[in-house]
């Protein structure tokens, strides 16, 4: 396909050249994994690295890390992707902002800092790293995270941050040996990702001043709706009240941070009817990432987030991350291509004899449904000429909801319990059903027990 | 943080099952619940799959399919998929878009806690399955 990709920043990296703000990644790559660098079952252990063709640009990010830490240091992080996009010649205008965009009969016309771009399929991968701020009188006159200072400039002061997702617990770990006291303050209680067994939650190496709010140490963790921030001469007063009491508590403190996440700058694409979702206002998204209310408008990395899939137990996809959207961007290119251009490479037959072993392994090692659990699956489809076809990685929803007529998906998932367990869901005539098989202490489902569950399944089906 | 949810909660106070609650506390419901965009046909319960969740509709309508046929219709303020959460069975219907649909969505696992926390929107919900059995009982009479 002919393409053109621009990019506003001057140089590959993206927020990565910014954040996060103190200076270590939340998402970690292993040097040292169960499987050789490089090759597809090690994606598992890197959740970094983006995923070219060349197989000498594969696992890029350990050759960037200085061996003090599994998390990547945020300048670390910068240089795997510009060498990324210098090895592998990834062509890309950068310092060219997107200012516009409207419709000229069936194409679509992108206004620029360097002028207008005409094509037929536009995707929007602007990231998720604006600053955004709720509606609350007095948060225009406080700092966002992006603004935050250096931490020694909060030494012996007191800081209420509002929000307790990531980035409010990622300064708070920052000001533990600086700040006098710490408030982090939202509505509802914090979720962990150690009990919302996902991405979704603070994560456990900022969990520092919960603990120091649970032993009473200086730090306050509140849950509370924050009704207006004040500026009080030098300090602030900031007036909160409990949701179950309807107590107000007021807060007189010296500095004031807005930890309320992010947005993507999607400019005027909801003036043309692309509908947002959420607290962020995220472009709402088909499950093949295409807008949900103006077809033809699609999405790259981590706006994927706003396609949240079947959500089976409510577990999130990791599409907000590398090691989610990596993959998604993959499903992406070909689906355009196929869609839009015509462009359909066959896909390999695979042997009936191998299916059921084919199968396991893939829910054994695959990365893609590692990374993302109940999202994606591996596809094989019944075809009346070729026989059983690999359709390779999909979204678990599109072939749910509209799927080939008679096939199999294979993917894993989770359970409120923590079991994580493959389930295979057929389409007969059209027809979709699930078929869980059990879990296994050690994620490795090549065994007789599944390799009869998968049978049973599957039979006069595609076996 | 007074709106984080922004217009969620103005929409949430709106509502009958919200109704008794004092503005905090639709604040902090507002945060725990998670704002869904579905387009019109998209599928947004599937009958015979585990793991779904309780839904309330914001904006938009949904029909309830069962057996192929249209049974019911949603609306602003109505709710479903609870009846598969709280027994724990897989729904016995198909809920699709019928226009685009706004809906605020609580992941099975955390409904009982959800009722427990907030008695006064669980006894709005009562009186709502309550309305919908007599309903039924009389359709059946």
């Amino acid at each position: 396909m002919k393409h053109a990709a621009i990019s506003a920043d001057e140089n590959a990296g993206g927020m990565f050249r910014k954040w996060p703000f103190f200076q270590r990644l939340l998402s970690w790559t292993k040097p040292y994994a169960p499987f050789e660098q490089g090759t597809r079952e090690y994606e598992r252990y890197d959740w970094n690295s983006l995923l070219p063709e060349e197989k000498a640009c594969r696992a890029l990010m350990c050759s960037m890390m200085d061996g003090t830490s599994y998390y990547p240091s945020r300048p670390e992080m910068q240089r795997n992707l510009e060498a990324f996009a210098e090895r592998t010649g990834v062509a890309v205008r950068y310092g060219c902002r997107w200012t516009g965009t409207r419709r000229d009969g069936d194409r679509w016309v992108l206004e620029t800092s360097d002028g207008e771009y005409r094509c037929q399929v536009p995707i929007f991968a602007v990231g998720v790293a604006e600053p955004w701020r709720p509606q609350m009188p007095g948060i225009e006159d406080v700092p966002h995270y992006a603004e935050t200072r250096p931490a020694e400039t909060y030494a012996g002061r007191r800081v209420f941050i509002v929000g307790k997702e990531n980035s409010g617990f990622e300064l708070a770990t920052g000001f533990l040996q600086w700040a006098k006291q710490i408030v982090l303050a939202s509505p509802s209680p914090a979720k962990l990702s150690i009990n919302t067994r996902s991405l979704v939650g603070v994560r456990a190496r900022y969990v520092q001043p919960y603990e120091d709010h649970v032993l009473a140490g200086g730090v306050i963790v509140l849950d509370a709706s924050i009704e207006r921030v004040e500026r009080t001469g030098k300090t602030f007063r900031v007036h909160t009240r409990k949701a179950e009491s309807a107590v107000e508590l007021v807060f007189e403190v010296d500095d004031v941070i807005a930890a309320t996440g992010f947005t993507s700058p999607i400019q005027d694409l909801a003036k043309l009817g692309v509908a947002t979702v959420g607290r962020n206002k995220l472009p709402a998204q088909t499950p093949f990432w295409e807008s949900a209310s103006v077809p033809g408008v699609y999405f790259g990395g981590t706006i994927h987030q706003a396609s949240p899939g079947l959500r089976k137990h409510g577990l999130p996809s990791n599409s907000g991350g590398v090691n989610g959207h990596r993959y998604n961007g993959r499903i992406l290119a070909r689906h355009v291509a196929k869609k839009h251009f015509g462009i359909d490479p066959e896909r390999p037959v695979i042997a009936r004899a191998e299916i059921v072993s084919y199968l396991l392994h893939e829910v054994t090692n695959a990365p893609e449904l590692w990374h993302q659990k109940s999202y994606l699956a591996r596809v094989l489809v019944q075809d009346p000429k070729r026989g059983i076809v690999d359709d390779g990685i999909v979204p678990l929803q599109s072939f749910v909801d509209s799927g080939p007529a008679d096939g199999a998906a294979a993917t894993l998932e989770e359970n409120p319990a923590g079991d994580i367990y493959p389930v295979l869901y057929t389409r007969r005539g059209g027809i979709s059903a699930e078929h869980a098989l059990p879990p296994h202490p050690l994620h490795d489902f090549r065994t007789r027990d599944h390799e009869k569950a998968v049978v049973a399944a599957l039979e006069g089906l595609l076996l | 943080m007074r709106s984080a949810a922004d217009d969620i909660s103005e929409t949430l106070a709106g509502l009958a099952i919200f109704a008794d609650l004092s503005r905090p506390e639709v604040e902090r419901i507002a945060h725990t619940l998670e704002e869904r965009y579905f387009a019109q046909d998209e599928r947004v319960l599937r009958e015979g799959l585990s793991g779904s969740a309780f839904y309330i509709i914001l904006d938009g309508e949904a029909a309830v399919i069962a057996g192929g046929k249209r049974v019911n219709t949603l609306g602003r303020g109505e709710f479903f998929g609870e009846i598969s959460v709280l027994l724990g069975e897989a729904p016995v219907a198909d809920i699709i878009a019928a226009r685009p649909l706004r809906c605020l969505v609580l992941p099975g696992e955390l409904l009982k806690e959800f009722l427990q926390t907030n008695p006064r929107v669980c006894y709005r919900i009562l009186v709502a399955e309550a309305r919908k059995l007599a309903n039924a009982t009389r359709r059946g009479g």
